[in-house]
């Protein structure tokens, strides 16, 4: 247990570390959501009551979209210089490397999704009339939801051809009840019509069972040569 | 084995034509929707098939996953024969019965439930190492299939009777298009994926996609429902000949799944013998490969 947390520690300070270097993820993120978040201001003009109807998914589109440009470039620092190879064969327990990836990705999309939210409120003149509290327990759950498979199908995707294609493909389809819990836990809050909180019981046993199977079956899938 | 082929797809055909028979003729008109009704005698069989399928992909690749470690194995047999007792006691107990839908007979959940191990192990026998694997791969092809015959006769069914093509948030509706994308996204990564390690990455997406299905189920919980609700064991009542030919119809559908899975399955047994071949002779050198040669096994030749 000690050395899971010594190695889970020890990359996700040294994957934090190379992020505040390069900021390659984060920049590329945010400018993509920024570019997500323009053209549907272009495209939809909304009014006040409307767009409370409408931003809990588009909110949700933009992050998923930018998630996986995060998402593809989990694994491909470790492919250089055959770091992955390394770890292989080294007596490190797999899930350290999972929940540091896992964390990692938590955290960058954590940070985009505090700087694109007021983008979102300045945009499309967002008043939310239910209790606002709740929008940080979906966001959370939502975000770890989606980062959770997602770094464990980019880990999967590393043995395909055309691996940043693959990702999505793989990820969409299973993250749909993730997906439909945030738009639809999201879209309760702004509009206040109903309640959020089976939306949030969702989101947190979508991430209790994920979470639980990615951690059972990633060695496997660190290990399939 | 050919011979044997030939005379259940000869069969299978006559079997196939009988129950369309049923269906046009044999069954009466549904008194409110006409004879537009008459395309369950397609959908409905297509979607047991097909969930059918699916549910031996799943089996096919947890069983695949647990032979990778002997210990693993012990565990998850341990696991389906708990699954088998546990579900069967628990549908006699009281309290579980209240938690059935009205008309929902326990022993036949109780039979479902058994169907778990019987599957699992039974598989476990009849397909030995990798086998497992190609049976995975077929299941999930064919149930494809049959699944997309469901998703495409579904909404040609609902136009006349509902005015829609499709109803966004019936919860039917919803979790078999997400299971569809699920395996279509499941054959899309056999595709692409490179040989040697394909079987397991595919195998723990099919036990994804199963986590999945329930949690979809239950994500659109508080949407209508506008499907018609399952006549057999949920407590609608149907005219005795209508269920005759459905279930006629199913049997007639099962029959052609079951031929089209085998072929498959034979072809990827073809296929994976050719490419051990192959490799054995860039191996072994062209000189010495006509000897060394895998041979073909009984079912190939």
């Amino acid at each position: 247990m000690n050395s899971l947390w010594a190695v889970t520690v020890a990359t996700l300070v040294k994957d934090i570390r190379l992020e505040w270097r390069s900021k390659d993820a984060l920049n590329s993120m945010l400018f993509f959501s920024l570019l997500v978040v323009v053209i549907f201001v272009f495209s939809f003009d909304p009014l006040a009551e409307e767009s409370r109807h409408i931003v809990g998914g588009l909110v949700w589109i933009a992050f998923l979209f930018a998630a996986v440009v995060a998402l593809n470039q989990t694994w491909a620092r470790e492919l250089r210089n055959q770091v992955l190879d390394a770890y292989r064969v080294s007596p490190a327990p797999a899930n350290g490397l999972f929940l540091a990836k896992t964390l990692g990705n938590f955290i960058f999309v954590c940070v985009l999704e505090a700087l694109m939210t007021p983008l979102f409120v300045i945009f499309y003149n967002l008043h939310v009339l239910g209790p606002a509290w709740q929008l940080i327990p979906v966001a959370l759950l939502g975000t770890w939801a989606l980062v959770v498979n997602g770094t464990f199908f980019a880990a999967m995707s590393l043995r395909t051809r055309n691996r940043e294609i693959m990702l999505p493909l793989l990820l969409f389809p299973v993250s749909i009840p993730a997906v439909i819990g945030m738009v639809a836990g999201t879209t309760a809050i702004l509009t206040g019509e109903n309640s959020a909180h089976f939306y949030i019981v969702l989101l947190l046993t979508y991430d209790v069972v994920f979470t639980t199977a990615s951690l059972a079956l990633f060695k496997a899938i660190l290990h399939a040569e | 084995m050919k011979k044997l082929f030939l005379i259940l797809a000869g069969l299978t055909a006559l079997f196939l034509a009988y129950a369309t028979y049923l269906a046009l003729k044999v069954a009466p008109t549904d008194a409110l929707q006409g004879d537009v009704y008459r395309i369950i005698y397609y959908h409905v069989p297509s979607a047991w098939t097909a969930f059918l399928l699916f549910f031996i992909n799943f089996i096919a690749s947890v069983q695949y996953l647990a032979r990778t470690k002997a210990s693993l194995q012990k565990a998850v047999q341990w696991v389906v024969i708990a699954i088998g007792v546990i579900g069967v006691i628990a549908t006699f107990l009281p309290q579980v019965q209240a938690l059935l839908p009205t008309g929902m007979r326990p022993s036949a959940v109780a039979t479902t439930v058994l169907a778990i191990p019987a599957f699992y192990f039974l598989l476990g026998w009849k397909f030995p190492g990798d086998r497992m694997d190609m049976l995975a791969l077929t299941a999930a092809e064919v149930g494809v299939v049959f699944c997309t015959i469901v998703l495409v006769t579904g909404p040609i069914w609902a136009r006349p009777v509902w005015g829609i093509w499709w109803a966004p948030g019936d919860i039917r509706l919803t979790s078999t298009l997400v299971l569809w994308l699920i395996y279509v996204s499941y054959l899309v990564l056999r595709r692409f994926s490179n040989s040697a390690q394909t079987q397991i990455i595919a195998a723990a997406l099919a036990v994804f996609g199963a986590l999945d299905v329930p949690l979809v189920y239950f994500s659109i919980w508080f949407f209508r429902t506008q499907h018609p609700q399952p006549v057999i064991g949920g407590g609608g009542s149907m005219d005795p000949r209508m269920l005759h030919t459905l279930l006629i119809s199913w049997m007639a559908f099962l029959c052609f799944a079951f031929l089209v899975c085998w072929s498959r399955f034979r072809l990827e047994l073809l296929k994976r013998e050719a490419e051990q071949a192959e490799a054995m002779e860039s191996l072994v050198g062209a000189g010495t490969a006509a000897k060394a040669s895998v041979p073909l096994s009984r079912s190939a030749r």
